[in-house]
C-alpha cells in the first residue's frame, strides 16, 4: 500500500467540492481516476499536494497522514504533481525548469542520475536546453513539465489531465512515457477526461462525479462495463464492432 | 554645447540612482506581487545611515556600504515579517490595494519618525574629495559621481548573476512566475518572499547611499524616490526587472533635457508625463513583454 486517500471533503468557501472521497493507489500501480469537468479531480490533487486544505478526512503516505505537511515539503516525501495546464516558468529555459524541479532536499541527493534519466526519456528536453520554455510545442511543454516532477525521482507522480490540448499522435507518446514511468517502478496516479486511453493504462480505476466516488474497479473490467462505456467512453450502449 | 553636454552626463549619473532605486521597487512588485509606496522612506534611510556613520564614525560613505547594506537588509527582514508577510496569502487584487495601504502608513510613519529623531534640517555628505574630477573638453566627471555610477553597475551586475545563476535566484524566478508550482518543486515561497523584500529594501538603501552623497536630503525626500521608482518601473514594464536600469538612466536623461528646455522647475512633471505617455502608448512598458 501506498496512497491512501479516507474519507477527504474539501471545498471553496461554501461549495462542497470534495464529498467524503476514499481510495487507495497500490505501490507499482497505474490508478486512473476518472470523471466529467468539474467533477473535482483537480481538487484532489491539490488537496493531496498541500495546495488545498481538506476540511475533513485524510491525505495517507504508507499510512502516515500527509495533510497537515506544509506544500512545500510534500516533495520532500517523494511526491510530485504534473499540473494541469503544465504551469511551467515560461521565462525560464528547459534546463532551468528542470533545475528548479530538482531544488527539493531529496533530488538534490539524485540529481544528476535523474537528470540523465529525464534527458533519456526525453532526449528533445536536452536539444532543447537553453529554450524558454514558452516557446516550446504544447507537446514539448508536456514532456518538460513531467521532466520536471521526474528529476525529484519521486514515489508517487500525480498526473493532472497531460493529454490536453495535444495532439492525438502526442497524447500516445505522453502516455508510452507514462507507462514507462510506471516500469521503472513509479507509482502513478492519472486524472483524466480522456477516460479510454486513460482506462487502457492503468491497473486500477476510479469515477468521480460531484465530488464523490461513484465507480472502482480494475481499469479492463470498467472498459468492459456497460455503464461506464455509456457515460464515458462514447458507445451509445452498443458493443464494440 | 558644453553646458548641454555636462547636463546630459549629470542626468546620466543621476539616472543610475534612480534605476537601482526602481529595481529593487521593481523586485518586490514582481516577486511578491504587492506595491511597497514607502520604498522611497527607505531610500531616505539609506541616506540617513550613510550620513551618520559618515559623521558619527567618519567612515567614507562609500564604504559606509558595507554596513548599510546589511543594515537595510535586515529592515527588509523586520518590516517584512511584521507587516508584508500577512498579506502574501491574499488573492493578487486584494494583496495590492492591502499593501499599497499598509505601506502608505509605513512611510508616513517612517518619515515622522525621521523628522523627529533627525529633526528636519537638510543633510549632505561632504567627503574631502567632493569636489574633484576630471575634466574632458570642458565637461566635468566628478569622481563621487563616476563611483556612483559604477557602483550601481557592480550593484546591478551582482543582482543579475544573483538571479540568473544561483540556486537561490532560480528559486526567485520561480516564485515570482508561478508560486504554486514552486511550491511542488520545493521552494518554501515565505523564505523566497523574505529574502527578496530584503533585497528590495538593500537596493532601496543603495540608492540612498548614492543619494546622499550626491544630492542634499531631508526626511520628506521618500516620496519623490517612489515617485520616480514608480515612473521607472513603467517606463521600463512591470515584468521587467532589468528593464529598470536603462529605464532610470532615461528619465534622469529625460530630466535633464527639460532642466536645459524648460527650466529645473519642471523637472519632476516631465517624469510624470513621460510616465502617462508610455502608459497610454506602449502599456508594457519599453521593455516589457506582451
Amino acid at each position: 500500500m501506498m496512497l491512501e486517500i479516507q474519507e477527504l471533503s474539501a471545498s471553496y468557501g461554501d461549495l462542497p467540492a470534495l464529498r467524503q472521497v476514499s481510495l487507495k493507489a497500490d505501490a507499482g500501480k497505474i490508478v486512473a481516476l476518472i470523471g466529467p469537468n468539474g467533477a473535482g479531480k483537480t481538487t484532489l490533487l491539490r488537496t493531496i499536494v498541500g495546495l488545498h486544505r481538506p476540511t475533513a478526512g485524510a491525505v495517507l503516505l504508507d499510512g502516515k497522514p500527509l495533510h497537515h505537511i506544509p506544500a512545500h515539503q510534500i516533495i520532500e516525501h517523494g511526491i510530485a504533481l504534473v499540473p494541469e495546464g503544465r504551469r511551467l516558468f515560461g521565462g525560464m529555459t528547459v534546463l532551468e525548469n528542470l533545475q528548479v524541479g530538482a531544488y527539493s532536499e531529496r533530488a538534490r541527493k539524485v540529481q544528476a542520475q535523474a537528470f540523465k534519466q529525464v534527458f533519456e526519456i526525453f532526449p528533445v528536453l536536452a536539444e532543447r536546453r537553453d529554450s524558454l520554455a514558452r516557446t516550446l510545442s504544447g507537446g514539448m511543454q508536456q514532456m518538460l513539465a513531467i521532466g520536471r516532477a521526474l528529476v525529484a525521482s519521486p514515489r508517487i507522480l500525480l498526473l493532472d489531465e497531460p493529454s490536453l490540448g495535444l495532439a492525438p499522435i502526442m497524447v500516445q507518446n505522453i502516455f508510452t512515457v507514462v507507462q514507462r514511468i510506471n516500469r521503472d517502478g513509479t507509482t502513478v496516479f492519472l486524472v483524466e477526461q480522456n477516460a479510454r486511453t486513460a482506462l487502457e493504462l492503468a491497473h486500477d480505476a476510479y469515477i468521480l462525479e460531484q465530488g464523490r466516488i461513484v465507480g472502482h474497479n480494475s481499469a479492463a473490467a470498467m472498459l468492459k462495463d456497460e455503464q461506464v462505456r455509456q457515460a464515458y467512453l462514447g458507445y451509445g450502449g452498443k458493443a464494440e464492432g | 554645447m558644453q553646458t548641454i553636454i555636462q547636463n546630459l552626463v549629470f542626468g546620466l549619473f543621476v539616472g543610475s540612482i534612480y534605476g537601482i532605486g526602481a529595481l529593487g521597487l521593481s523586485l518586490v512588485f514582481g516577486v511578491l506581487k504587492l506595491l511597497n509606496v514607502a520604498h522611497g522612506e527607505f531610500v531616505m534611510i539609506g541616506a540617513y545611515a550613510c550620513y551618520w556613520i559618515f559623521v558619527g564614525l567618519g567612515i567614507d560613505p562609500f564604504l559606509s556600504l558595507v554596513i548599510v547594506l546589511p543594515l537595510m537588509f535586515g529592515l527588509g527582514l523586520i518590516f517584512n515579517t511584521l507587516l508584508f508577510e500577512p498579506l502574501t496569502r491574499l488573492e493578487t487584487e486584494t494583496k495590492i490595494r492591502n499593501s499599497l495601504l499598509v505601506s502608505f502608513g509605513l512611510g508616513l510613519v517612517l518619515q515622522n519618525g525621521a523628522q523627529l529623531w533627525w529633526t528636519g534640517d537638510e543633510r549632505s555628505v561632504q567627503t574631502s574629495y567632493a569636489g574633484l574630477g576630471f575634466n574632458i573638453g570642458g565637461v566635468v566627471f566628478p569622481y563621487t559621481r563616476l563611483a556612483t555610477f559604477a557602483l550601481t553597475l557592480i550593484a546591478i551586475f551582482a543582482l543579475w548573476f544573483l538571479l540568473q545563476h544561483t540556486r537561490l535566484g532560480k528559486a526567485i524566478r520561480a516564485t515570482a512566475e508561478d508560486w504554486e508550482a514552486a511550491t511542488q518543486a520545493g521552494i518554501n515561497i515565505r523564505w523566497i518572499y523574505l529574502v527578496t523584500f530584503g533585497l528590495g529594501v538593500a537596493c532601496a538603501g543603495i540608492a540612498g547611499v548614492l543619494l546622499a552623497v550626491t544630492f542634499g536630503f531631508q526626511p520628506n525626500i521618500g516620496f519623490v524616490w517612489t515617485l520616480k521608482a514608480l515612473i521607472v518601473v513603467v517606463l521600463a514594464g512591470t515584468g521587467s526587472v532589468f528593464g529598470a536600469f536603462p529605464a532610470g538612466l532615461l528619465l534622469g536623461l529625460a530630466e535633464a533635457v527639460s532642466g536645459l528646455t524648460i527650466g529645473a522647475d519642471y523637472r519632476e512633471v516631465v517624469g510624470l508625463l513621460l510616465f502617462l505617455t508610455v502608459l497610454l502608448v506602449r502599456p508594457q512598458g519599453l521593455f516589457g513583454k506582451e
